[in-house]
Protein backbone atom coordinates (compact mmCIF):
# COMPACT_ATOMS: atom_id res chain seq x y z
CA UNK A 1 0.00 0.00 0.00
CA UNK A 2 1.41 3.38 -0.92
CA UNK A 3 1.40 5.92 1.84
CA UNK A 4 1.14 9.58 1.10
CA UNK A 5 3.16 12.00 3.13
CA UNK A 6 0.66 14.25 4.84
CA UNK A 7 1.19 17.96 5.28
CA UNK A 8 3.35 19.18 8.11
CA UNK A 9 1.93 20.17 11.52
CA UNK A 10 3.48 21.84 14.54
CA UNK A 11 2.09 19.06 16.74
CA UNK A 12 0.60 15.58 16.18
CA UNK A 13 -1.47 14.20 19.05
CA UNK A 14 -2.04 10.44 19.12
CA UNK A 15 -5.34 9.74 20.90
CA UNK A 16 -8.72 11.50 20.62
CA UNK A 17 -9.68 11.14 24.26
CA UNK A 18 -10.25 14.02 26.64
CA UNK A 19 -6.51 14.54 27.28
CA UNK A 20 -5.69 14.64 23.55
CA UNK A 21 -8.69 16.84 22.76
CA UNK A 22 -8.02 19.27 25.63
CA UNK A 23 -4.33 19.57 24.75
CA UNK A 24 -5.26 20.13 21.09
CA UNK A 25 -7.66 22.90 22.11
CA UNK A 26 -5.14 24.74 24.31
CA UNK A 27 -2.40 24.37 21.65
CA UNK A 28 -4.73 25.74 18.95
CA UNK A 29 -5.54 28.68 21.23
CA UNK A 30 -1.82 29.43 21.27
CA UNK A 31 -1.83 29.48 17.46
CA UNK A 32 -0.16 26.13 16.78
CA UNK A 33 -1.28 23.80 13.97
CA UNK A 34 -2.41 20.46 15.37
CA UNK A 35 -3.65 17.12 14.00
CA UNK A 36 -5.24 14.55 16.33
CA UNK A 37 -5.08 10.90 15.21
CA UNK A 38 -7.69 8.56 16.72
CA UNK A 39 -7.36 4.80 16.24
CA UNK A 40 -11.08 3.96 16.52
CA UNK A 41 -14.12 5.23 14.60
CA UNK A 42 -15.34 7.40 17.47
CA UNK A 43 -13.87 10.38 19.30
CA UNK A 44 -13.61 9.79 23.06
CA UNK A 45 -14.52 6.11 22.96
CA UNK A 46 -12.13 4.95 25.71
CA UNK A 47 -11.88 5.80 29.39
CA UNK A 48 -12.80 9.44 28.63
CA UNK A 49 -16.47 8.55 28.23
CA UNK A 50 -16.61 5.44 30.41
CA UNK A 51 -15.60 6.94 33.77
CA UNK A 52 -17.76 7.98 36.72
CA UNK A 53 -17.34 11.73 36.24
CA UNK A 54 -15.52 12.60 39.47
CA UNK A 55 -13.79 15.99 39.69
CA UNK A 56 -11.96 15.34 42.93
CA UNK A 57 -8.95 16.57 44.85
CA UNK A 58 -9.43 14.48 48.00
CA UNK A 59 -8.11 10.93 47.92
CA UNK A 60 -5.41 11.76 45.36
CA UNK A 61 -1.71 11.04 45.49
CA UNK A 62 0.21 14.18 46.50
CA UNK A 63 2.14 14.06 43.18
CA UNK A 64 -1.01 14.77 41.14
CA UNK A 65 -2.89 16.79 43.78
CA UNK A 66 -1.46 20.22 42.75
CA UNK A 67 -2.75 19.61 39.20
CA UNK A 68 -6.22 18.68 40.54
CA UNK A 69 -6.40 21.73 42.84
CA UNK A 70 -5.24 24.12 40.11
CA UNK A 71 -7.74 22.77 37.56
CA UNK A 72 -10.68 23.03 39.98
CA UNK A 73 -9.72 26.61 40.87
CA UNK A 74 -8.90 27.86 37.38
CA UNK A 75 -10.55 25.79 34.63
CA UNK A 76 -13.59 23.76 35.67
CA UNK A 77 -15.82 26.67 36.85
CA UNK A 78 -15.72 28.40 33.43
CA UNK A 79 -15.43 25.35 31.20
CA UNK A 80 -19.04 25.14 29.96
CA UNK A 81 -18.90 28.77 28.88
CA UNK A 82 -15.47 28.39 27.29
CA UNK A 83 -16.40 25.31 25.25
CA UNK A 84 -19.98 26.32 24.44
CA UNK A 85 -21.17 22.92 25.70
CA UNK A 86 -22.76 22.16 29.09
CA UNK A 87 -20.19 19.98 30.89
CA UNK A 88 -22.53 19.87 33.93
CA UNK A 89 -19.82 20.84 36.39
CA UNK A 90 -21.23 20.59 39.92
CA UNK A 91 -19.06 21.62 42.86
CA UNK A 92 -20.96 20.39 45.90
CA UNK A 93 -18.30 18.34 47.66
CA UNK A 94 -17.04 14.77 47.88
CA UNK A 95 -17.82 12.24 50.60
CA UNK A 96 -15.37 9.35 50.78
CA UNK A 97 -17.19 6.82 52.90
CA UNK A 98 -16.05 4.26 55.45
CA UNK A 99 -17.74 1.55 57.51
CA UNK A 100 -14.90 0.03 59.57
CA UNK A 101 -11.88 0.99 61.70
CA UNK A 102 -9.63 -0.05 58.81
CA UNK A 103 -11.52 2.32 56.50
CA UNK A 104 -11.17 5.11 59.07
CA UNK A 105 -7.40 4.60 59.09
CA UNK A 106 -7.17 4.75 55.25
CA UNK A 107 -9.31 7.89 55.12
CA UNK A 108 -7.36 9.59 57.92
CA UNK A 109 -4.07 8.88 56.11
CA UNK A 110 -5.38 10.33 52.82
CA UNK A 111 -6.83 13.33 54.65
CA UNK A 112 -3.58 14.12 56.52
CA UNK A 113 -1.59 14.04 53.28
CA UNK A 114 -4.06 16.28 51.44
CA UNK A 115 -4.20 18.79 54.33
CA UNK A 116 -0.39 19.03 54.20
CA UNK A 117 -0.80 20.13 50.54
CA UNK A 118 -3.22 22.89 51.57
CA UNK A 119 -6.51 21.17 50.67
CA UNK A 120 -9.65 21.87 52.73
CA UNK A 121 -10.63 18.29 53.64
CA UNK A 122 -11.56 16.84 57.02
CA UNK A 123 -12.85 13.68 58.73
CA UNK A 124 -16.50 13.66 59.78
CA UNK A 125 -18.66 11.19 61.72
CA UNK A 126 -21.90 9.36 60.87
CA UNK A 127 -24.22 12.12 62.09
CA UNK A 128 -22.33 14.79 60.17
CA UNK A 129 -22.38 12.56 57.05
CA UNK A 130 -26.17 12.12 57.22
CA UNK A 131 -26.60 15.87 57.78
CA UNK A 132 -24.93 16.33 54.35
CA UNK A 133 -26.55 13.30 52.70
CA UNK A 134 -29.61 11.95 54.59
CA UNK A 135 -29.98 8.97 52.20
CA UNK A 136 -26.86 7.15 53.43
CA UNK A 137 -27.46 4.04 55.57
CA UNK A 138 -26.42 3.71 59.23
CA UNK A 139 -23.64 1.32 58.16
CA UNK A 140 -21.61 4.36 57.11
CA UNK A 141 -19.72 5.56 60.20
CA UNK A 142 -16.94 7.83 58.93
CA UNK A 143 -15.99 9.83 55.84
CA UNK A 144 -13.58 12.38 54.52
CA UNK A 145 -15.38 15.53 53.39
CA UNK A 146 -13.94 17.89 50.81
CA UNK A 147 -16.44 20.70 50.06
CA UNK A 148 -14.64 21.95 46.90
CA UNK A 149 -14.76 18.58 45.09
CA UNK A 150 -17.52 17.68 42.65
CA UNK A 151 -18.43 15.98 39.38
CA UNK A 152 -19.07 16.70 35.71
CA UNK A 153 -20.32 14.96 32.56
CA UNK A 154 -17.41 13.08 30.93
CA UNK A 155 -19.26 12.68 27.61
CA UNK A 156 -20.01 16.34 26.98
CA UNK A 157 -16.65 17.48 28.42
CA UNK A 158 -14.71 15.14 26.09
CA UNK A 159 -16.79 16.00 23.02
CA UNK A 160 -16.92 19.68 24.05
CA UNK A 161 -13.12 19.92 23.85
CA UNK A 162 -13.29 18.10 20.49
CA UNK A 163 -15.93 20.48 19.13
CA UNK A 164 -14.08 23.60 20.25
CA UNK A 165 -10.66 22.37 19.06
CA UNK A 166 -12.19 21.49 15.68
CA UNK A 167 -13.69 24.99 15.44
CA UNK A 168 -10.21 26.44 16.03
CA UNK A 169 -8.88 24.47 13.06
CA UNK A 170 -7.52 21.32 14.71
CA UNK A 171 -7.71 18.43 12.25
CA UNK A 172 -9.13 15.18 13.66
CA UNK A 173 -8.65 11.92 11.73
CA UNK A 174 -10.41 8.78 12.99
CA UNK A 175 -9.56 5.14 12.19
CA UNK A 176 -5.90 6.15 12.09
CA UNK A 177 -3.97 3.97 14.54
CA UNK A 178 -0.29 4.83 14.96
CA UNK A 179 1.88 1.86 13.95
CA UNK A 180 5.20 3.52 14.48
CA UNK A 181 6.94 6.67 15.65
CA UNK A 182 9.98 7.59 13.59
CA UNK A 183 12.95 9.77 14.45
CA UNK A 184 14.89 11.65 11.79
CA UNK A 185 18.39 12.87 12.73
CA UNK A 186 17.79 11.93 16.35
CA UNK A 187 14.55 13.88 16.89
CA UNK A 188 10.91 12.84 16.58
CA UNK A 189 9.52 13.58 13.15
CA UNK A 190 7.05 11.05 11.72
CA UNK A 191 3.90 9.22 12.82
CA UNK A 192 3.10 6.22 10.63
CA UNK A 193 -0.54 5.12 10.17
CA UNK A 194 -2.05 2.62 7.69
CA UNK A 195 -3.00 5.37 5.22
CA UNK A 196 -0.48 8.14 5.69
CA UNK A 197 2.72 9.33 7.29
CA UNK A 198 2.26 12.50 9.31
CA UNK A 199 5.12 14.89 10.04
CA UNK A 200 5.54 17.27 12.97
CA UNK A 201 8.15 18.87 15.21
CA UNK A 202 6.40 17.64 18.34
CA UNK A 203 4.38 14.49 19.01
CA UNK A 204 2.19 13.83 22.06
CA UNK A 205 1.25 10.23 22.84
CA UNK A 206 -2.09 10.33 24.72
CA UNK A 207 -3.50 6.94 23.77
CA UNK A 208 -4.28 5.37 27.14
CA UNK A 209 -2.97 1.83 27.48
CA UNK A 210 -2.26 1.70 23.72
CA UNK A 211 0.46 4.28 24.39
CA UNK A 212 2.65 1.43 25.56
CA UNK A 213 3.04 -0.28 22.19
CA UNK A 214 3.33 3.06 20.38
CA UNK A 215 6.13 4.24 22.70
CA UNK A 216 7.87 0.88 22.30
CA UNK A 217 8.61 1.80 18.65
CA UNK A 218 11.11 4.38 19.93
CA UNK A 219 12.33 2.24 22.84
CA UNK A 220 10.37 3.94 25.63
CA UNK A 221 8.28 1.99 28.15
CA UNK A 222 5.72 3.03 30.77
CA UNK A 223 4.96 0.22 33.25
CA UNK A 224 1.16 -0.04 33.08
CA UNK A 225 -1.46 -2.73 32.46
CA UNK A 226 -5.08 -2.60 31.27
CA UNK A 227 -7.60 -3.15 34.06
CA UNK A 228 -11.27 -3.59 33.19
CA UNK A 229 -13.83 -1.77 35.35
CA UNK A 230 -17.61 -1.54 35.11
CA UNK A 231 -20.24 1.17 35.54
CA UNK A 232 -24.02 1.41 35.39
CA UNK A 233 -26.65 4.11 35.21
CA UNK A 234 -30.26 4.36 36.43
CA UNK A 235 -33.29 5.96 34.85
CA UNK A 236 -33.87 9.61 35.81
CA UNK A 237 -34.84 9.94 39.50
CA UNK A 238 -36.09 13.00 41.39
CA UNK A 239 -33.17 15.15 42.68
CA UNK A 240 -31.73 13.52 45.84
CA UNK A 241 -28.18 14.78 46.41
CA UNK A 242 -25.44 16.70 44.63
CA UNK A 243 -22.22 15.34 46.18
CA UNK A 244 -19.71 13.03 44.54
CA UNK A 245 -19.36 9.80 46.50
CA UNK A 246 -16.55 7.31 46.90
CA UNK A 247 -15.39 4.76 49.44
CA UNK A 248 -12.24 4.15 51.46
CA UNK A 249 -11.53 0.96 49.51
CA UNK A 250 -12.20 2.78 46.22
CA UNK A 251 -14.59 -0.08 45.33
CA UNK A 252 -17.64 2.08 44.75
CA UNK A 253 -18.23 5.60 43.49
CA UNK A 254 -20.95 7.66 41.87
CA UNK A 255 -23.19 10.68 41.72
CA UNK A 256 -26.58 11.86 40.52
CA UNK A 257 -26.26 13.62 37.18
CA UNK A 258 -28.00 16.81 36.10
CA UNK A 259 -30.29 14.59 33.98
CA UNK A 260 -31.46 12.84 37.18
CA UNK A 261 -29.85 9.46 36.52
CA UNK A 262 -27.44 7.97 39.03
CA UNK A 263 -24.07 6.93 37.61
CA UNK A 264 -22.25 4.36 39.73
CA UNK A 265 -19.05 2.42 39.25
CA UNK A 266 -18.10 -0.57 41.31
CA UNK A 267 -15.90 -3.64 41.42
CA UNK A 268 -16.74 -7.32 41.84
CA UNK A 269 -13.26 -8.34 42.98
CA UNK A 270 -12.50 -10.15 39.73
CA UNK A 271 -11.37 -7.10 37.73
CA UNK A 272 -7.72 -8.15 37.59
CA UNK A 273 -8.81 -11.60 36.32
CA UNK A 274 -11.22 -10.40 33.66
CA UNK A 275 -11.19 -12.22 30.35
CA UNK A 276 -9.70 -9.97 27.69
CA UNK A 277 -12.33 -10.13 24.95
CA UNK A 278 -10.56 -7.55 22.84
CA UNK A 279 -13.26 -5.04 23.67
CA UNK A 280 -14.49 -3.88 27.07
CA UNK A 281 -17.64 -5.95 27.57
CA UNK A 282 -19.60 -5.96 30.84
CA UNK A 283 -19.31 -9.19 32.80
CA UNK A 284 -22.36 -11.12 34.00
CA UNK A 285 -21.52 -10.47 37.67
CA UNK A 286 -20.38 -6.83 37.66
CA UNK A 287 -23.64 -4.85 37.55
CA UNK A 288 -25.41 -7.21 39.97
CA UNK A 289 -22.60 -6.94 42.50
CA UNK A 290 -22.53 -3.14 42.22
CA UNK A 291 -26.33 -3.00 42.75
CA UNK A 292 -25.97 -4.94 46.02
CA UNK A 293 -23.26 -2.48 47.14
CA UNK A 294 -25.38 0.55 46.22
CA UNK A 295 -28.42 -0.75 48.12
CA UNK A 296 -26.31 -1.22 51.26
CA UNK A 297 -25.21 2.41 51.10
CA UNK A 298 -28.51 3.79 49.71
CA UNK A 299 -31.52 1.63 50.69
CA UNK A 300 -33.81 4.20 49.02
CA UNK A 301 -32.42 3.31 45.57
CA UNK A 302 -33.50 -0.37 45.69
CA UNK A 303 -36.41 0.33 43.31
CA UNK A 304 -34.45 2.55 40.91
CA UNK A 305 -34.20 0.91 37.51
CA UNK A 306 -30.86 0.25 35.81
CA UNK A 307 -31.09 1.20 32.13
CA UNK A 308 -27.54 0.60 31.03
CA UNK A 309 -24.25 -0.97 32.10
CA UNK A 310 -20.85 -0.71 30.47
CA UNK A 311 -17.19 -1.50 30.98
CA UNK A 312 -13.92 0.23 30.21
CA UNK A 313 -10.20 -0.19 30.72
CA UNK A 314 -8.01 1.74 33.09
CA UNK A 315 -4.41 2.26 32.03
CA UNK A 316 -3.21 1.20 35.46
CA UNK A 317 0.31 2.43 36.24
CA UNK A 318 2.83 0.60 38.46
CA UNK A 319 2.39 3.33 41.11
CA UNK A 320 -1.21 4.27 40.11
CA UNK A 321 -0.20 7.84 39.19
CA UNK A 322 -0.08 9.20 35.61
CA UNK A 323 2.91 9.82 33.41
CA UNK A 324 2.91 13.43 32.13
CA UNK A 325 6.33 14.16 30.75
CA UNK A 326 8.66 15.24 27.96
CA UNK A 327 11.00 12.49 26.74
CA UNK A 328 14.54 13.88 26.55
CA UNK A 329 15.85 10.67 24.92
CA UNK A 330 13.55 11.36 21.95
CA UNK A 331 13.56 15.16 21.57
CA UNK A 332 10.12 16.47 20.62
CA UNK A 333 8.22 13.53 22.12
CA UNK A 334 5.77 13.98 25.01
CA UNK A 335 3.72 11.44 26.99
CA UNK A 336 0.38 11.68 28.83
CA UNK A 337 -0.92 8.25 29.84
CA UNK A 338 -1.23 5.76 32.73
CA UNK A 339 -3.95 7.85 34.43
CA UNK A 340 -4.95 4.73 36.37
CA UNK A 341 -8.67 5.52 36.52
CA UNK A 342 -8.52 9.09 37.80
CA UNK A 343 -7.66 11.12 34.72
CA UNK A 344 -11.01 12.73 33.95
CA UNK A 345 -11.05 15.25 36.82
CA UNK A 346 -7.54 16.50 36.04
CA UNK A 347 -7.92 16.36 32.23
CA UNK A 348 -8.47 20.12 31.66
CA UNK A 349 -5.45 20.97 33.86
CA UNK A 350 -3.35 18.31 32.10
CA UNK A 351 -4.33 19.64 28.65
CA UNK A 352 -3.55 23.22 29.66
CA UNK A 353 -0.19 22.43 31.25
CA UNK A 354 0.95 20.00 28.55
CA UNK A 355 0.09 22.60 25.89
CA UNK A 356 2.35 25.01 27.80
CA UNK A 357 5.06 22.34 28.06
CA UNK A 358 4.93 21.70 24.30
CA UNK A 359 4.57 25.32 23.15
CA UNK A 360 6.60 27.20 25.76
CA UNK A 361 8.97 24.59 27.22
CA UNK A 362 7.62 24.97 30.77
CA UNK A 363 4.27 24.60 32.55
CA UNK A 364 2.39 26.52 35.25
CA UNK A 365 2.27 23.45 37.51
CA UNK A 366 5.53 21.59 38.21
CA UNK A 367 5.03 18.12 36.71
CA UNK A 368 8.49 16.72 37.48
CA UNK A 369 7.10 14.13 39.95
CA UNK A 370 5.13 12.57 37.05
CA UNK A 371 8.09 11.89 34.75
CA UNK A 372 8.26 8.77 32.59
CA UNK A 373 11.65 7.68 34.00
CA UNK A 374 10.66 7.67 37.69
CA UNK A 375 10.26 3.88 37.91
CA UNK A 376 13.12 2.13 39.70
CA UNK A 377 13.58 -1.57 40.50
CA UNK A 378 13.39 -2.62 44.16
CA UNK A 379 16.62 -2.27 46.13
CA UNK B 1 -16.70 4.85 -0.72
CA UNK B 2 -16.51 8.31 0.80
CA UNK B 3 -14.68 8.37 4.14
CA UNK B 4 -15.97 10.25 7.15
CA UNK B 5 -12.65 9.92 8.99
CA UNK B 6 -11.43 13.44 8.21
CA UNK B 7 -13.55 15.42 10.62
CA UNK B 8 -12.57 18.74 9.02
CA UNK B 9 -14.13 17.88 5.65
CA UNK B 10 -16.58 20.43 4.28
CA UNK B 11 -20.16 19.21 4.76
CA UNK B 12 -21.66 22.57 3.84
CA UNK B 13 -23.37 25.05 6.13
CA UNK B 14 -26.15 24.15 8.56
CA UNK B 15 -29.39 25.11 6.82
CA UNK B 16 -32.52 25.00 8.97
CA UNK B 17 -35.38 22.84 7.70
CA UNK B 18 -39.12 23.26 8.24
CA UNK B 19 -39.42 20.01 10.24
CA UNK B 20 -36.40 20.56 12.53
CA UNK B 21 -38.74 20.71 15.54
CA UNK B 22 -39.81 17.06 15.08
CA UNK B 23 -38.83 14.89 18.04
CA UNK B 24 -36.57 12.01 16.97
CA UNK B 25 -35.59 10.58 20.40
CA UNK B 26 -38.86 10.36 22.31
CA UNK B 27 -37.31 9.24 25.62
CA UNK B 28 -34.97 12.21 25.90
CA UNK B 29 -36.98 14.58 23.66
CA UNK B 30 -34.20 15.38 21.19
CA UNK B 31 -35.29 17.06 17.95
CA UNK B 32 -34.19 16.57 14.37
CA UNK B 33 -32.74 20.08 14.35
CA UNK B 34 -30.61 19.41 17.45
CA UNK B 35 -29.24 16.23 15.87
CA UNK B 36 -28.48 17.98 12.57
CA UNK B 37 -26.72 20.81 14.44
CA UNK B 38 -24.65 18.26 16.42
CA UNK B 39 -23.47 16.72 13.13
CA UNK B 40 -22.29 20.19 12.07
CA UNK B 41 -20.54 20.45 15.47
CA UNK B 42 -18.45 17.44 14.36
CA UNK B 43 -20.42 14.48 15.76
CA UNK B 44 -20.17 12.11 12.77
CA UNK B 45 -21.09 8.78 14.44
CA UNK B 46 -24.18 7.44 16.22
CA UNK B 47 -22.11 6.91 19.40
CA UNK B 48 -20.94 10.52 19.36
CA UNK B 49 -24.48 11.88 18.81
CA UNK B 50 -25.70 9.72 21.69
CA UNK B 51 -23.02 10.97 24.05
CA UNK B 52 -23.28 14.61 22.97
CA UNK B 53 -27.10 14.94 23.05
CA UNK B 54 -28.39 11.89 25.01
CA UNK B 55 -30.39 10.77 21.93
CA UNK B 56 -30.81 7.02 22.48
CA UNK B 57 -29.76 7.14 26.12
CA UNK B 58 -33.21 7.07 27.68
CA UNK B 59 -35.53 4.28 28.79
CA UNK B 60 -35.65 2.50 25.42
CA UNK B 61 -31.88 2.85 24.88
CA UNK B 62 -32.27 3.93 21.26
CA UNK B 63 -34.35 0.94 20.18
CA UNK B 64 -36.83 3.41 18.67
CA UNK B 65 -34.66 6.25 17.34
CA UNK B 66 -31.38 4.47 16.56
CA UNK B 67 -32.14 3.98 12.88
CA UNK B 68 -33.58 7.48 12.48
CA UNK B 69 -30.44 9.04 13.98
CA UNK B 70 -28.26 6.93 11.69
CA UNK B 71 -30.22 8.02 8.61
CA UNK B 72 -30.03 11.68 9.63
CA UNK B 73 -26.23 11.44 9.96
CA UNK B 74 -25.93 9.63 6.61
CA UNK B 75 -28.02 12.26 4.84
CA UNK B 76 -26.16 15.18 6.40
CA UNK B 77 -22.72 13.67 5.57
CA UNK B 78 -23.87 12.40 2.16
CA UNK B 79 -22.87 8.76 2.80
CA UNK B 80 -24.90 5.54 2.74
CA UNK B 81 -26.41 4.56 6.13
CA UNK B 82 -24.77 1.09 6.01
CA UNK B 83 -21.43 2.85 6.31
CA UNK B 84 -22.32 3.93 9.86
CA UNK B 85 -22.18 1.65 12.89
CA UNK B 86 -25.19 1.53 15.22
CA UNK B 87 -24.67 2.74 18.79
CA UNK B 88 -23.14 0.14 21.11
CA UNK B 89 -25.80 -2.14 22.62
CA UNK B 90 -25.76 -2.26 26.41
CA UNK B 91 -27.24 -4.65 28.94
CA UNK B 92 -29.83 -4.98 30.45
CA UNK B 93 -32.30 -5.39 27.58
CA UNK B 94 -35.11 -3.78 29.61
CA UNK B 95 -34.84 -1.38 32.56
CA UNK B 96 -34.53 -3.46 35.73
CA UNK B 97 -34.86 -2.52 39.43
CA UNK B 98 -31.59 -2.66 41.38
CA UNK B 99 -33.13 -5.03 43.92
CA UNK B 100 -33.97 -7.45 41.07
CA UNK B 101 -30.70 -7.15 39.16
CA UNK B 102 -28.76 -7.45 42.42
CA UNK B 103 -30.77 -10.38 43.79
CA UNK B 104 -28.61 -13.42 44.57
CA UNK B 105 -31.45 -15.57 45.91
CA UNK B 106 -32.53 -18.44 43.66
CA UNK B 107 -35.93 -19.90 44.45
CA UNK B 108 -36.90 -23.29 42.98
CA UNK B 109 -40.69 -23.36 43.12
Amino acid sequence: MSKHLSKYNDVIIIGGGIIGNATAYYLAKKGLSVTVLEASKDIGIGGSSRNGGGVRQSGRDTRELPLAMWGIKNLWPGLSEELGVDVEYTQKGNLRLGKTAAHQKILQGLTDKAVSCGLDVRMINGDEIRAINPYLSDEVTCASWCPTDGHANPLTATLGYYKKARELGVRFITESPCFELRKIKGVIRQVVTPDAIYEADKVLVAAGFDSRKILATVGIDVPMMPLKMECLVTEAEPPMFLQMLGTADADFYGHQSKHGSFVFGGSSGFEHLNKDNGSPISSSIGASCTCRGIIKYFPALADAKIVRAWAGWLDDCADHVPVISPVEEVPGLYITCAFSGHGFGIAPAVGYNVAEMIADGHSTIDLSALRYDRFKPKQ
Amino acid sequence: MKSINDRSQDIGPFVSQTDDAIIICRCEEITKGEIRQAIHDGMFTVNEIRRYLRAGMGLCQGQTCGKLVKNLIARELNVIPDQLDPATSRSPMRPMEMKVLGNEEVSHV
